[in-house]
């Protein structure tokens, strides 16, 4: 512990690192691509700032044997870093911190669930192979909203729920991710869920599962506070 | 429609200075301010009796005051009062007023809702709606009926104040600061789901007594009441809280829900007796009430008994904190305005 710091504390350590690549995936947002300084677990988190700001906190959404790693965020309208964030180029630096976390995927049969840009960890896992024995129910308000759809239908098939609660579309479950878990006439409370993206959506789906006998001890949540 | 103006309450006297200054106002106007704001608790920029008219003018063409009293309030049986706060113009918060023996404790909010989903929580099931300014925070006190009893302020409401930092840290200011409303950090608790960052910063920047929500001394098992374990573990808390010289007179205490078999058995006074070996602190052991749907139960009154005695032969300071306002669902972790909240539409 020099200075004070303690190993976790030094892990948050910002180091400033190139933007590689910036794809805009739909409306406000955008998956970046920055240089892979470490390893890390699916569903671990890096810390990222710009212009000192406080860090905040991004979901890794690349696999652990891609070359890089890919972040995805959207824009807060008020938010102080993702407005910035989005206007970056290549070659431009930002901050980051190493991967830390402990929502990690594992090999146990289990569903995923997320809202939003709550997909990212789910995406890292998938790459990572943890993907063959796992239901993905992603709910977002429109069609554009199911980011990385094309992989994650190749990946997972029948086992991937698109819950669109604003727009109806061919392959979309019309209503929201709420609504679907609670039509289901059985959930089978032997699985492990995972939860990802809004506190909203994570307190909303936890009391859906607990209702229909889920045991608390097999929902993991990651909240994007 | 929301608040226009800034509000003066909640602005620190530099930055009253400030303001003064910009506003052409003499000098010595800007204590007369402060003054009226967080000693006279005056309820009206027009009722700074002292500033001359066209000051006050000045002030009011800026600003408003920012200060509003108790939309409602409940009292229950054993005299414990929940007040309602708005915030903005349909968002509303509780402060609930605590008064024993000897002290009157208020416990204060300090966001609408909260963002961190612990699964014993009513806040938590609200979700999160916005950030309390230190204004609004600050105001739960000002315009409290019972604000002359008040012995001792805990951020415990709703909210994890961590999460809310700049403004927290703003109104611990104002609240220690000799030209604010005076009083001891001694007499302050902030209370952290163990946000780490924010956490060292607080501990850093402010006096005040740091009180964290632990409830299993387990990663595996607090992860599932309390999702902040998978980024902020409490091992790495106590690791950070280890590397600070606390034995001044600043008190850390750790907060503890008693949950029947799931966090009260002797596997768990093992368990916090090991990580919290060696630091100054107390436990406070906290029956736990049941909110709707929820799957957990209280421990017994005799589990927790046996639990602190337990802890205590361990040589760790523990206590049982006095269930209060039950009735009026204002003990602890029952404070919500969720039936107020103005449906949103969600990212799901
Ligand atoms: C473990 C974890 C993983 C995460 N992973 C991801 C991810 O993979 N992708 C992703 O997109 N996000 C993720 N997030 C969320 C992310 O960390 C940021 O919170 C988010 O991107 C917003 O950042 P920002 O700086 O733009 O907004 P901020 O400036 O932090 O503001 C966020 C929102 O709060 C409001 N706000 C800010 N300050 C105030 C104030 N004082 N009063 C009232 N309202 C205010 C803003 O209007 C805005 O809407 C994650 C969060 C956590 C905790
Ligand atoms: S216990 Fe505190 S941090 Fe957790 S949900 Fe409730 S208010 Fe938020």
């Amino acid at each position: 512990m020099d200075n004070g710091l303690t190993t976790f504390l030094k892990n948050l350590r910002l180091e400033t690192v190139t933007l590689e690549g910036k794809i805009e995936l739909g409306k406000d947002v955008y998956v970046i691509r920055l240089a892979r300084r470490q390893s890390f677990l699916p569903g671990q988190v890096v810390g990222l700032s710009l212009g000192g700001l406080p860090p905040r906190l991004y979901s890794i959404a690349s696999g652990p044997d891609d070359p890089y790693i890919e972040l995805l965020f959207n824009i807060k309208p008020d938010g102080l870093l993702t407005p910035r964030l989005a206007s970056l180029k290549p070659g431009d630096a930002l901050s980051v911190s190493a991967p830390f976390g402990a929502f990690l995927g594992d090999q146990k049969p289990a569903w995923w669930i997320a809202a939003g840009t709550g997909i990212a960890p789910y995406r890292a896992m998938m790459r990572a192979g943890l993907g063959h024995n796992k239901m993905l129910i992603h709910g977002g308000r429109t069609a554009d909203s199911f980011y990385f759809e094309n992989e994650m239908l190749s990946a997972f098939g029948e086992r991937y729920v698109r819950c669109c609660s604003q727009e109806s579309g061919p392959g979309l479950y019309s209503g929201r991710l709420t609504s679907w878990l609670k039509e289901q006439p059985q959930i089978d409370p032997t699985l492990l869920y995972y939860l990802c993206g809004s506190a909203e959506m994570v307190v909303e789906v936890r009391d859906i599962l607990i209702s229909k006998g889920v045991p608390i001890e097999h929902v993991m949540s990651e909240i994007y506070f | 429609m929301e608040q226009q103006k800034p509000a003066l309450f909640g602005k620190t006297a530099a930055e009253i200075r400030e303001i003064a200054a910009q506003l052409g106002l003499p000098a010595f106007a800007s204590g007369q301010i402060v003054d009226w704001l967080y000693n006279k608790h005056v309820d009206s920029i027009d009722k700074m009796s002292n500033l001359s008219r066209q000051a006050r003018a000045l002030l009011s063409e800026h600003f408003v005051l920012g200060k509003s009293a108790p939309t409602s309030v409940q009292v229950s049986a054993d005299g414990t009062k929940k007040y309602l706060y708005r915030s903005g113009t349909n968002r509303f918060v509780e402060a609930a007023y605590i008064p024993d023996e000897d002290r009157a404790t208020l416990c204060v909010s300090s966001q609408v809702g909260c963002k961190m989903g612990c699964l014993f929580c009513m806040t938590g099931k609200q979700g999160f709606q916005s950030q309390l300014s230190a204004g609004e925070i600050l105001n739960q006190i000002s315009s409290l009926p019972e604000r002359d009893k008040l012995t001792n302020i805990v951020y415990m409401g709703m909210g994890e104040p961590l999460d809310n930092l700049e403004e927290v840290m703003r109104s611990l200011e104002i609240l220690t600061a000799e030209w604010g409303f005076g009083m001891s950090p001694r007499r302050i608790t902030v209370s952290t789901i163990g946000m780490i960052p924010a956490m060292k910063h607080f501990i850093e920047h402010s006096e005040c007594h740091l009180a964290i929500s632990l409830h299993s001394p387990f990663h595996d098992e607090r992860r599932k009441l309390m999702p902040i374990e998978n980024v902020y573990p409490a091992e790495e808390v106590i690791e950070v809280l280890r590397t600070f010289d606390l034995s001044r007179q600043r008190r850390i205490s750790f907060e503890y829900i008693m949950f029947k078999d799931l966090n009260d058995t002797p596997r768990h006074v093992k368990g916090l007796t090991k990580l919290l070996n060696g630091l100054r602190c107390r436990i406070n052991l906290i029956r736990f009430h049941p909110i709707p749907d929820t799957p957990l139960e209280s421990s017994t009154e005799q589990t927790i008994q046996l639990f602190r005695e337990a802890l205590v032969k361990k040589g760790i300071r523990t206590t049982v904190r006095a269930s209060r306002g039950q009735d009026i669902f204002a003990a602890c972790g029952l404070l919500s305005t969720k039936e107020l909240v103005k449906v949103q539409a969600p990212d799901f």
